[in-house]
């Protein structure tokens, strides 16, 4: 390893790792709100699509990542509609989720292939960026790797300070107790669902205009369904859910990192990694205390109010 | 007895109808498994320009079809099996991984003729294996590369252990070297055809590691528009001309050229010649093209066209030896030429490259 240099790699590792914490994020909440979306990729790809083409209509890309939140939330409140009002299986109605969005995407991005989108600068922290280590690792990223990190910080503590949280979380645990004592469940779902979708939608945002900056037919390859896995591996906890992204992107970027720097390690071995390490630690670390209280107890179950 | 001869009649009448399908047809349905989207900008939609000018080629005599986004594996048998029940007369199958499903369904439709793309194996009559000389668009970049690296870092994002793949990575490296020999060869496995955000990955992990120029052999512009990020970064078009990203960071591009062969191809099925065969074309006959080469000094750009017009006149092979294995052991003779069963197997790096290829 001696020739991977370490803060080249922490900054690579948290700009690889952006697209699926957003999604994890968002996808944690609606979860704590008893709410099962499987359509994380379809939100995600939606978002992608979205995002790219307004970010190349106005040529800015801010609006192009609210877009690409739009997009999310937008396809997302389908979901909403459907298990909400309609009362329809979570799960199946996800996986349909999904479904659409890449088919949906790939349709809307039909002429915006080989188009490049603007760029988005990297915000100038002056002198901060010349410390040695640190500065390339802290100082050298776009706005939206440190906005991720703060939703990390937002969501830890509406859910855990808050008493919107709480309530957030009653929903998610028990929707007939919350019901009972006034709370609208259907209304917060939604909104959790909404929220979910619109994270999802600006990590998928993040790899078209940013990451990769192009346009492809299911650009998101999967990144949906690994930060749902992410989500429980973490338990549900925001922390976690950095943790679990972090290494993911980390060992996705150190394999390939390694593979240049040409490790010793079997090839086969350092592709499967990412998902044997990031799986492994997050068990560790979520095994011994409340292993089956950790999912929000009413998880996948709709919620209907007899009047 | 009565029954009897009916049942004699009947399989008259099926083998007249099993013979009628070997003669001419009129029209023919052509069919196509892609493994990526048609817009992938590289291999696939490579694939689907030759496809629609196959089409646009002969009108109303042939109706095509297609698949995108066929995984390899089980998924590929299903699809492949549709088409054949669905009345297709001829299926591409147009990714390597497809190898083993397209015979497994070749053995159940004797009738059906099968295309496989850079595969090795016919297994039946009704199979044939096609493919291009893409190691000769290689040394043309190879060249390109070897004189403009400054870092003497090449880097190759390689997709699966695959002959045709390891020809590339050598082609490209070989060429290379000819040009400069401090060049060093970094190889990423990035074990997939098409996720663009990992293609873009391994093209980041390969500039954080100091390499200057990018083959890829993946099938996504990734790696290119990735690369445009980083100043001084160049790399090339795969599969398609990838000229969005001209004249810098691509310098010039392999271009696969399937027209020619598909319609070819369609046409031998209507006129009731199509027979198992192994194609393999290269620059010389117009399978593969060199990509306008931009961006780069006159020097440059005339060493690469002299490679590229000399492997199209046939004085120059680019692998010739002296060649060694990575081992140090000889694969070349002085003058040696490898041969196209050197080609189909080739399994192992030429000498100069370090690191292992997955098994």
């Amino acid at each position: 390893m001696g020739d991977i240099n370490l803060s080249v790699l922490i900054a690579s590792l948290m700009v690889a790792s952006v697209p699926i914490l957003l999604a994890a994020l968002g996808e944690m909440v609606t979860e704590r709100a008893g709410v099962l979306n499987l359509g994380v990729e379809g939100m995600m790809i939606m978002g992608a699509i979205c995002g790219f083409i307004v970010a190349v209509g106005t040529g800015s890309p801010l609006l192009g990542f609210v877009a690409g939140a739009a997009g999310g939330a937008g396809i997302s409140l389908l979901f909403a509609v459907l298990t909400l009002v309609f009362l329809a299986n979570q799960v199946a109605t996800g996986l349909a989720l999904t479904l659409f969005g890449l088919g949906l995407s790939a349709l809307m991005g039909q002429g915006y292939t080989g188009i490049k989108p603007p760029a988005t600068a990297e915000i100038d922290f002056g002198a901060l960026s010349e410390i040695p280590f640190l500065g390339r690792v802290l100082f050298s990223h776009d706005w939206v790797v440190y906005f991720s990190l703060f939703m990390v910080v937002a969501i830890w503590w509406f859910i855990t300070r808050t008493r919107a949280g709480l309530v957030l979380r009653a929903v998610g645990e028990s929707a007939e107790a919350a019901h009972a004592l006034g709370y609208k469940v259907a209304r917060i779902r939604l909104g959790a669902i909404a929220f979910g979708g619109a994270m999802a939608g600006m990590g998928g945002a993040y790899i078209s205009l940013i990451r990769v900056p192009q346009w492809t037919d299911g650009i998101t390859a999967g990144a949906g369904w690994i930060a749902l896995a992410i989500v429980v591996f973490a338990s549900w906890r925001p922390v976690r859910v950095l943790i679990g992204a972090y290494l993911f992107g980390g060992i996705t970027v150190l394999q390939l990192n390694l593979q240049a720097a040409g490790s010793s390690i079997p090839v086969e071995y350092l592709s499967m990694a990412p998902y044997l390490v990031t799986i492994a630690v997050l068990v560790a670390i979520s095994a011994g205390r409340g292993r089956n209280t950790d999912a929000p107890a009413a998880l996948g179950q709709n919620f209907h109010s007899v009047r | 007895m009565l029954r009897r001869t009916l049942l004699a009649s009947a399989a008259l009448g099926l083998s007249l109808m099993a013979a009628g399908t070997a003669m001419a047809q009129d029209k023919v349905k052509a069919c196509f498994v892609y493994v990526g989207p048609i817009n992938d900008g590289g291999w696939t939609q490579a694939h689907h320009i030759a496809v629609l000018k196959t089409q646009e080629h002969f009108g109303d005599k042939v109706e095509v079809m297609w698949q995108e986004n066929v995984p390899e594996g089980a998924d590929s048998e299903r699809v492949m099996t549709q088409m054949a029940l669905g009345g297709c007369n001829i299926i591409f199958t147009t990714s390597f991984g497809y190898m083993d499903p397209t015979n497994a369904v070749a053995a159940k439709f004797p009738d059906v003729k099968f295309e496989h793309a850079t595969g090795y194996k016919r297994e039946h009559p009704n199979v044939t294996t096609y493919n291009a000389r893409f190691y000769e668009g290689r040394a043309v970049n190879g060249t390109i590369a070897g004189m403009m690296t400054k870092s003497n870092k090449i880097g190759y994002i390689a997709s699966f252990p695959i002959p045709e793949v390891i020809q590339g990575i050598n082609s490209s490296y070989l060429h290379a070297k000819k040009m400069n020999p401090a060049v060093e060869m970094v190889v990423v496995w990035a074990f997939t055809w098409n996720d663009p955000a990992k293609e873009a990955d391994a093209a980041q992990a390969l500039i954080d590691q100091g390499v200057d120029v990018i083959f890829q052999h993946t099938d996504t512009t990734a790696p290119l528009a990735l690369a445009a990020k980083t100043p001084g970064v160049i790399g090339f078009g795969q599969a398609r001309d990838m000229e969005e990203y001209k004249p810098s960071p691509r310098v010039s591009s392999i271009i696969d050229n399937w027209e020619a062969y598909y319609i070819k191809r369609v046409q031998a099925v209507m006129d009731g010649t199509w027979e198992s065969q192994d194609s393999w074309d290269g620059l010389a006959a117009g399978a593969v093209g060199i990509g306008e080469i931009t961006g780069v000094p006159d020097d440059v750009k005339a060493a690469a066209e002299k490679v590229r017009d000399d492997i199209i006149a046939g004085t120059y092979h680019p692998f010739t030896g002296p060649i060694n294995k990575q081992d140090g052991s000889v694969w070349l003779a002085d003058g040696q030429v490898a041969t196209d069963g050197d080609f189909a197997g080739m399994n192992f790096y030429v000498e100069g490259i370090t690191g292992d290829i997955p098994q």
